[in-house]
């Protein structure tokens, strides 16, 4: 597990420590009928408004969402006698709120079942739920907690899954995403992606942060402080390193951090400007940006800093690098044809093709975990849109209807688009669903930010 | 680009030979001909200005120091504007670019970062690279003067450090830049 992994501990470089959550399995899964739900059309064009706000430092909106959504009851779990009743079913709520996927039904006045035993299956239908979430928390030895869970289908009356947590106090959080993810890849067929983490920079005055945080925007950790500009995050395919591009130097150097201690180096600080990384899928090597010959190109380098190799070799600029998942394709923004477009050519160089056609400016590519979509900005007039693109159709969709969006990437499980945009005169995350009907965001009242990217 | 930015180096480099004489002998008639003492090669623009226009008050004498800080001289003018989506130097920062060719040309340990510069629409990163081929822009204009490529670096800090941080096209117009910034002096 992990994905399990928490900050612990103040500093200027906070390391990330190990806290892995024991889980046992209770009893077997059943296969659900309800993820058939999901495949039927999404037509909703009503944008209904659910607004909640959590507690942390971030706030999450939810707007609009698929018209045949899986409505789940759940109940707040028994809490131990004497614990603080902890904010699990909150959590993980707010999850499967923010996929766009489920609707949360109203648990109040009803009767509060802890076993599958003591669920009335009539009443929860009769409030239209499709599942329910029951469980309880209690006490064990050594300060730890146990927390049990069932997920129940209402329509069939059966179980669909079971699960059991040994956690410490400060596994709240993380066990919540869990929960969420199992009930997602239940209901739904497709993995759950809460238990991920983000990437963005915070700018608070003169002042930038590195942040890593839950996929939900909470549980912020400033892993670099800097006085001058960070840009273009990207965690390594394991999850353990973290790549940026810091003009700390005065001007754009390449490094990678250990997410685990916090250790650092420069990986690329080449005469002009380097930027742009991009991991190969196997974390082995970065796709970079260099000058150092000249016009900006792409080069290819190893995660030690080693092994320089020359991808591109044009005097226009290519630039944003991205694999594909295979790692056999790099995608790359270039202004080769007079203006920026999306162009792919073989990870191992050769000939590069154009891939997107509509209009003068589209850029910041990003590929579907499945290789299926392009994600990109594109200009039109003078906004700026997420767009998606059906690569094997070229069939495009503009996901947003903000006007300065930036850095899309998408959701290790495919479902979302994560990206950056102004609302007001604050940079803000966002995320939306691939179908631009479920749009969701992130933002702490204050400070900007800006530059996210998804992780695993 | 380079249909378009190539003859404008050429004429550059034309100009810098034929009209080395007529700034030479500007710069001669505020200073009282004292050019000659400082100048070598091209680099006629980094003399006489030590005695400067302003004569008699202590800024003078900070001039007499550091001929880059006379604000008489181009050499004190350190930006390069360009037009929207466009990265060819105008004609009117010729004498600038002269006047830094000749005092690098003179001072071969002087060492200049090219820092260009992007307005904020649009991606970071392409937005680095827009700055980035300013900077380069610069560069090239430079080294068909003559300065040797050891004494420069072009560098691009995108749109992540505006000079004006309004969101209208005259702060867009500001911050479509390149700086010529002496490493001694940062």
């Amino acid at each position: 597990m992990g994905r399990n992994e928490a900050v612990c501990g103040p500093g200027r470089v906070q390391p990330m420590l190990d806290c892995p959550i024991k889980k046992a399995f209770v009893s077997p899964m059943s296969v659900s009928m309800l993820r058939a739900v999901l495949l039927f059309p999404l037509f909703c064009l009503a944008l209904l408004s659910a607004p909640f706000s959590a507690r942390a430092a971030m706030e999450i909106q939810v707007i609009g969402g698929a018209a045949n959504k899986i409505a789940v009851a759940m109940v707040p779990f028994q809490a131990a006698p004497g614990q603080p009743s902890p904010a699990l079913t909150q959590i993980a709520g707010d999850d499967l709120n923010r996929s766009g996927q489920f609707r949360l039904v109203d648990v109040g006045g009803a009767q509060q079942p802890v076993m599958p035993a003591q669920v009335d299956y009539g009443v929860w239908r009769g409030k239209g739920a499709d599942a329910l979430v029951i469980g309880q928390v209690t006490a064990q030895p050594g300060g730890r907690l146990e927390i049990r869970f069932y997920l129940l289908d209402v329509l069939k009356q059966t179980q669909l899954a079971a699960y059991s947590y040994t956690i410490t106090a400060g596994q709240w959080r993380a066990t919540a995403h869990q929960i969420a993810d199992l009930i997602y890849a239940k209901l739904t067929g497709i993995p759950g992606a809460f238990s991920t983490r983000i990437a963005y920079v915070q700018k608070q005055g003169r002042r930038y942060e590195l942040r890593v945080a839950d996929a939900d925007g909470q549980n912020p950790r400033t892993v670099m402080r800097s006085n001058e500009s960070v840009i273009s995050p990207m965690f390594s395919p394991d999850g353990n390193q973290i790549v940026y591009v810091s003009f700390e130097d005065r001007k754009p150097v390449i490094y990678v951090q250990s997410l685990k201690d916090g250790h650092r180096r420069k990986i690329a600080a080449f005469k002009g400007s380097n930027s742009a990384p991009a991991w190969t899928p196997d974390g082995r090597r970065l796709a970079v940006v260099l000058t150092r010959d000249g016009a900006s190109q792409i080069y290819m380098i190893n995660a030690d800093g080693g092994g320089l190799t020359r991808l591109t070799r044009g005097s226009n600029i290519d630039t944003e690098p991205v694999f594909s998942p295979d790692g056999q394709t790099l995608y790359f923004t270039s202004d080769r044809g007079g203006s920026p477009q999306i162009y792919r050519m073989a990870a191992s160089g050769g000939e590069a093709k154009r891939v997107t056609f509509n209009g003068s400016y589209n850029v910041s590519p990003a590929i579907s975990p499945d290789g299926r979509y392009l994600a990109y900005i594109s200009r039109d007039g003078g906004r700026f849109s997420v767009t998606l693109q059906e690569l094997a159709s070229g069939q495009t969709r503009v996901l947003t209807d903000t006007a300065r969006d930036e850095s899309p990437s998408f959701a290790p499980n495919g479902q979302a688009v994560l990206y950056a945009t102004v609302q007001g005169a604050q940079g803000i995350l966002g995320t939306v669903s691939l179908d631009g009907k479920t749009h969701a965001r992130l933002s702490e009242s204050g400070v900007d930010a800006r530059e996210p990217v998804w992780g695993p | 680009m380079n249909k378009i930015l190539w003859p404008i180096l050429v004429a550059l480099t034309l100009s810098a030979c034929g009209t080395t004489g007529g700034t030479q002998a500007t710069v001669e008639d505020r200073t009282g001909g004292t050019a000659g003492t400082a100048s070598t090669g091209q680099g006629t623009e980094t003399t006489g200005v030590g005695g400067s226009g302003v004569a008699g008050n202590a800024m003078g004498d900070q001039y007499a120091g550091d001929p880059r800080k006379n604000p008489a001289s181009p050499l004190s003018k350190r930006s390069v504007f360009f037009d929207y989506d466009s990265f060819v130097v105008k004609d009117e920062y010729r004498p600038m670019l002269e006047a830094h060719a000749g005092y690098l040309m003179s001072k071969r340990d002087a060492h200049v970062i090219l820092q260009g510069n992007a307005d904020e629409r649009g991606s970071r990163e392409y937005n680095l690279a827009l700055g980035q081929k300013r900077a380069e822009a610069v560069r090239k204009a430079l080294a068909v003067l003559g300065v040797s490529d050891a004494q420069m670096e072009a560098i691009s800090f995108g749109e992540e450090k505006p000079r004006n941080e309004g969101h209208d096209e005259a702060a867009y117009a500001e911050n479509r830049r390149t700086d010529v910034v002496y490493s001694d002096e940062k």
